[in-house]
């Protein structure tokens, strides 16, 4: 595993908002086929380093490496980058006034010039291939949350993504519509598919993650497997944020 | 029950007009049925005046507004000079009466003699309106760009679409059908403005039942006048009600 090429990589990124310091130095890396889980504690910059490796936002200091290369400097189109990596949110953030199939080939056709029948032939496959069929004409408010979800990862996944970053995309759903986003991303992870994904499903992490990273303001304080990890950490604000997540009966 | 007291309510106000002291000799100089229909044509044949400078300025005000909306809300370092433009230009004609930019454009344009420039009042008085306007519906459009969630945008970028795809296929979309309901309210409120531009002397309806009226010194004329502009104005405000209804319940 170690030896597959790196994918994704933080090294030392700052970022702040105002006074307030969110990133304080994250050095990261995620290789090809590896499902990397950040967690940690609300507040703690998972979904902001989501937001720059994808560089939805402007970093302060350090590099993003995508595919080995830095793409943080100025002269790198920030457009092209994002076209290589797919960016699922929390709030789904379908586009509300286009259909399901609508959603899936707007990136396709319009970023990608894939030519539009291709593209809907296409993106009728994913829809079908992950339960979704018959769905391709509705308005996404039609949808439950879980199979919104569903739309916007493979909406994420239309353009053959390099690697796949999850911000936290279970955390708006009701508990029973949560196993089948779970379901999906299990199969995506048998495929192959590099992720990092911001969780706070522990239990995910566990069983589709090769490592897990814990944030604690701003900094990556531990990481390892996640059986090691989540089961005796090392590092005491870990044991702490575990510890809490017991109490309230979310491990 | 409703229509009861609507019957009540109308029949008592009907009463208190008609029987006050001035009543017989305001009939008979508003309400006067052959007064109606001798000057009715003409003042008909002004309307259509209005009908057609109403629909070419409603069009330049929803691509000009449009424009100064999308520069305002540009974040390009490039556009700045542009956009402290386009917000001088909001300040200006939405906060000048817009009888007094019809007056201003209307007789300053001609006034500076110069080869090229319109000196039809018709055009003058287009113009000015299309400006008036266009400061006002800009607004309409900024504030649906802006009540877009960021989350969209987001996504759009997240996709791979440029900013001006996202604005274009994704945020534009949904702010133009957010705000349809205040456009079509400054669509109502343009097709009656359209008479301020009689100041500069077209034969529009309202120009032709005050020449009527007050060659015959009667005011059935401009009463005949506000009936053209009711047959219009409120048909398209129930037509625009019930297309609004029509999108709600979809």
């Amino acid at each position: 595993m170690s030896a597959a090429p790196v994918v994704l990589e933080a090294r030392g990124v700052t970022k702040a908002y105002g006074d307030t310091e969110v990133l304080r130095g994250i050095d990261l890396t995620v290789r090809r086929h590896e499902a990397v889980a950040l967690i940690g504690a609300s507040g703690s910059g998972k979904s902001t380093l989501l937001r720059c490796m994808d560089l939805l936002e402007d970093i302060d200091d350090g590099d993003v490496l995508v595919d080995g290369e830095i793409v943080t400097e100025p002269g790198v189109d920030p457009v092209a980058v994002r076209r290589r990596l797919g960016m699922v949110f929390q709030a789904f953030n379908l586009f509300p006034h286009l259909t399901v199939l609508q959603n899936v080939v707007l990136a396709p056709v319009r970023a990608h010039g894939v030519p539009r029948e291709e593209a809907e032939r296409r993106a009728r496959e994913l829809l079908a291939r992950f339960g979704l069929e018959g769905r391709e004409d509705q308005m996404p408010d039609r949808l439950s949350g879980g199979q919104q979800q569903r739309v916007a990862i493979i909406r994420a996944l239309a353009a053959d993504p390099l690697a796949l970053l999850l911000d936290e995309v279970t955390s708006a759903l009701d508990p029973d519509l949560v196993g089948e986003v779970l379901v999906l991303l299990r199969e995506l992870k048998e495929r192959g598919m590099t992720m990092l994904l911001a969780t706070h499903e522990m239990s995910f992490a566990r069983e589709v993650a090769d490592r897990v990273c814990f944030l604690h303001e701003g900094r990556i304080v531990e990481e390892g497997p996640p059986e090691q990890l989540l089961a005796s950490p090392s590092h005491e604000a870990t044991q702490r944020f575990l510890r809490r997540l017991l109490e309230g009966g979310r491990l | 029950m409703s229509t009861v007291s609507t019957v009540v309510v109308l029949g008592a106000l009907l009463v208190a007009v008609t029987s006050s002291k001035g009543w017989p000799e305001v009939r008979d100089t508003f309400f006067n049925p052959s007064d109606f229909a001798d000057s009715f044509p003409q003042v008909l044949e002004g309307f259509w005046l209005d009908v057609r400078m109403f629909v070419v300025v409603e069009v330049a005000v929803l691509a000009l507004g449009l424009a100064i909306a999308l520069v305002r809300v540009s974040s390009t370092p490039a556009l700045t000079p542009l956009r402290l433009l386009a917000t001088g230009f909001v300040d200006l004609f939405r906060g000048v009466p817009t009888i007094l930019v019809v007056y201003l454009i209307g007789f300053g344009i001609p006034a500076l003699e110069m080869s090229g420039l319109p000196t039809d009042p018709v055009i003058l008085g287009g113009i000015a309106l299309t400006l008036s306007y266009s400061a006002y519906v800009s607004e309409v459009y900024r504030a649906g760009i802006d009540s877009i969630h960021p989350g969209q945008r987001a996504a759009a970028l997240a996709v791979g679409l440029t900013e001006r795809q996202a604005l274009r296929f994704v945020v534009l979309p949904q702010a133009i059908r957010r705000v349809i309901p205040p456009l079509l309210n400054d669509f109502i409120s343009l097709q009656k403005d359209v008479a301020l531009v009689s100041i500069l002397g077209p034969l529009e309806a309202f120009r032709v039942a005050q020449i009527e009226a007050s060659s015959n010194f009667v005011y059935t004329p401009l009463v005949a006048a506000a009936v053209l502009f009711l047959a219009v104005t409120v048909p398209l405000a129930r037509w625009l009600e019930r297309m609004q209804r029509r999108r709600m319940e979809r």
